[in-house]
This record gives structure tokens, C-alpha cells and sequence, in this order.
């Protein structure tokens, strides 16, 4: 009972706020309703008992994703308002297109049937939470059985790493830098002239 | 009603990614929010990968919800590096604009 009450509420926002995410005006409210869904979705995530992917959803998509587009959002100097022109240009097209994806996930959703070979349990099961906890249970299947898998996501965070900082970075023209070398290379005879001034003259 | 099954998870992860195609369609000019709503779209798959892991006893789904979690950061990161670049040179995020290549 209370389990389906949190599962609608979780669900109600969740969808509630996607909904604010695609209509807001500002793109501000939009990440904001964008973390709002996020967190949701991790209640979701925890009712079925993966709460090691929700405390990861909450990290990397609030902490990381969301606080991104916040500097993005906020860094590029746009006029929100000229990119809201053609908003309902697109409505019917794109809510005819929804509505039949919409109608033809359902349809999925409501006839699916599972292979007897998935129902027998999958590869690796999961363990009764007496055994061990999720994070547990995790741990131990990706530092063994998927531990290339693993590698290779960390080489498409570095790669992004990469990517993000090559694109990004500029070299500016006219920019007083520090270079030690010509600092170091100084001399004193080359740089400072002892001038005798007689009295009463000028140099 | 008042059980909650695998269906139930399954027509959320369904109206978020409907959501999400529909926020590619109505904001044709923000690259931002066009960004956003794929996270959501990245986000229904996660839902549904876990609700059948939920479902069928598979610790499995779970790892590879991690890893589209992965590919869905660093691809919100490589996109937001491309939208600053795009917007140096061109001076707006528009995406009708964006027709440099004649494609």
C-alpha cells in the first residue's frame, strides 16, 4: 500500500516535471525541473531495490550533469526569447508523433511476454538482502565478470574528458603571460645603465 | 491498481521517453533543452533496464544501467563542449541556423 502511494508519487513528478523540462520558458527552470526529475526517478530506482544506482543517479546527474547545464545555461549570453519563436509551430507534428510512439509503447508494454528462459533467472541473480546488499552484490559482478566493460567506461569518461577540454580551450592573442625564461635569461648589465648627472643638467 | 508491477515502471519509462522526443520537437531552437530532453530519453532506458532487473532477479540490468549512465554523462559533456564552440563562432545556439554543411 504505501509502497504503490510512494511509487505514484515518484512517478507523478517524475513525469510532471519532464513535462516542465520541455515547456519551460526559462532554460534555468528547465535544468531545475530537469534535477527535480532526476531526484524522482532515484525514489523510483529505490523502490526496486537498486539503491546503489540511485545514490549514483543522484551524484552524477545533479551533482555533475545538471550543475553543467547550469553553466552553460548561464555562461552563453542568449536571447531566450527569440529561441522560443516556433514553439507551437511544431506542436501538432510533434504531438501527433508522440501520441503514436506513445500508443505503440503501450501497446508493447501491455502484450509483452517474457521467454520462459528469462524468467528462469538470468546469469547472475540477485541475492536475498540478507545475503548482501546491493552495492555489495554490484561490486562484486562488476570488479570480476565485467571488469573490461568497466575499463572501457572509464575510457569513455576520459576520452569526453579529452574531447571537452580539446574543443574548449583557446589560446587568446594579447594576453600578458609570465614567462619565466625570459625572466630568468635577465641580466643586470643589459638591463640596468648607470648614468652620471652632473649638477645643474638634465640627462 | 494498488500492485505494482513490472507494467507499471514500464508505461513511466514509456511517457518519459515520448516526453523526450517531444521536447526534440518543440524546441527546435534550443540546443540546450534538445540536450535535456535526450537525458531524459537516456534516462526512460535507465528505468526500464532496472525495472526488468527488479523483475527478473538479474543483477545485470543494473550494471548496464551504470553503463548508459556513463555514455550519458560524457555525452552531455561532449555536447555542451560543442554548443560553447558553436556559440563562440556563430554568436547563437539556434539550431536552424546550423547549416554550415549544407547537408
Amino acid at each position: 500500500m504505501i509502497q504503490a502511494l510512494a511509487f505514484y508519487m515518484f512517478a507523478l513528478i517524475t513525469v510532471a516535471s519532464a513535462v516542465m523540462v520541455i515547456s519551460a520558458r526559462n532554460p534555468v527552470h528547465s535544468v531545475l525541473f530537469l534535477i527535480l526529475a532526476f531526484f524522482n526517478s532515484a525514489g523510483l530506482f529505490v523502490l526496486l531495490g537498486a539503491e546503489f544506482l540511485a545514490m549514483i543517479l543522484v551524484l552524477v546527474y545533479v551533482g555533475a550533469v545538471a550543475v553543467l547545464f547550469m553553466f552553460v545555461v548561464m555562461m552563453l549570453d542568449i536571447n531566450f526569447v527569440e529561441l522560443r519563436q516556433g514553439f507551437l509551430q511544431y506542436l501538432p507534428l510533434g504531438a501527433i508523433i508522440g501520441l503514436l510512439m506513445l500508443g505503440e509503447l503501450f501497446v508493447v508494454v501491455g502484450g509483452h511476454a517474457l521467454t520462459p528462459l528469462a524468467i528462469a533467472g538470468g546469469s547472475v541473480p540477485i541475492p536475498p538482502a540478507a545475503a548482501a546488499t546491493n552495492i555489495e552484490a554490484l561490486g562484486a559482478l562488476i570488479y570480476t565478470h565485467y571488469i573490461y566493460l568497466f575499463q572501457a567506461a572509464g575510457m569513455v569518461l576520459l576520452v569526453a574528458m579529452i574531447g571537452a577540454i580539446v574543443l574548449t580551450h583557446r589560446t587568446r592573442k594579447g594576453v600578458r603571460k609570465q614567462r619565466i625564461a625570459v625572466q630568468i635569461a635577465r641580466r643586470a648589465e643589459e638591463t640596468i645603465e648607470l648614468v652620471k648627472v652632473e649638477p645643474g643638467k638634465g640627462i | 491498481m494498488f500492485e505494482i508491477g513490472l507494467s507499471h515502471y514500464l508505461s513511466v519509462a514509456a511517457i518519459l521517453f515520448t516526453l523526450g522526443i517531444l521536447g526534440i520537437f518543440l524546441n527546435r531552437k534550443n540546443v540546450i533543452v534538445i540536450l535535456m530532453s535526450v537525458e531524459l530519453m537516456l534516462l526512460a532506458v535507465n528505468i526500464n533496464l532496472v525495472a526488468f532487473s527488479a523483475h527478473l532477479g538479474d543483477l545485470v540490468g543494473q550494471v548496464f544501467a551504470m553503463f548508459v549512465l556513463t555514455v550519458a554523462a560524457a555525452e552531455s559533456a561532449i555536447g555542451l563542449a560543442i554548443l560553447v564552440v558553436y556559440f563562440r563562432n556563430s554568436g547563437s545556439i539556434a539550431v536552424e541556423d546550423i547549416n554550415i554543411m549544407k547537408g
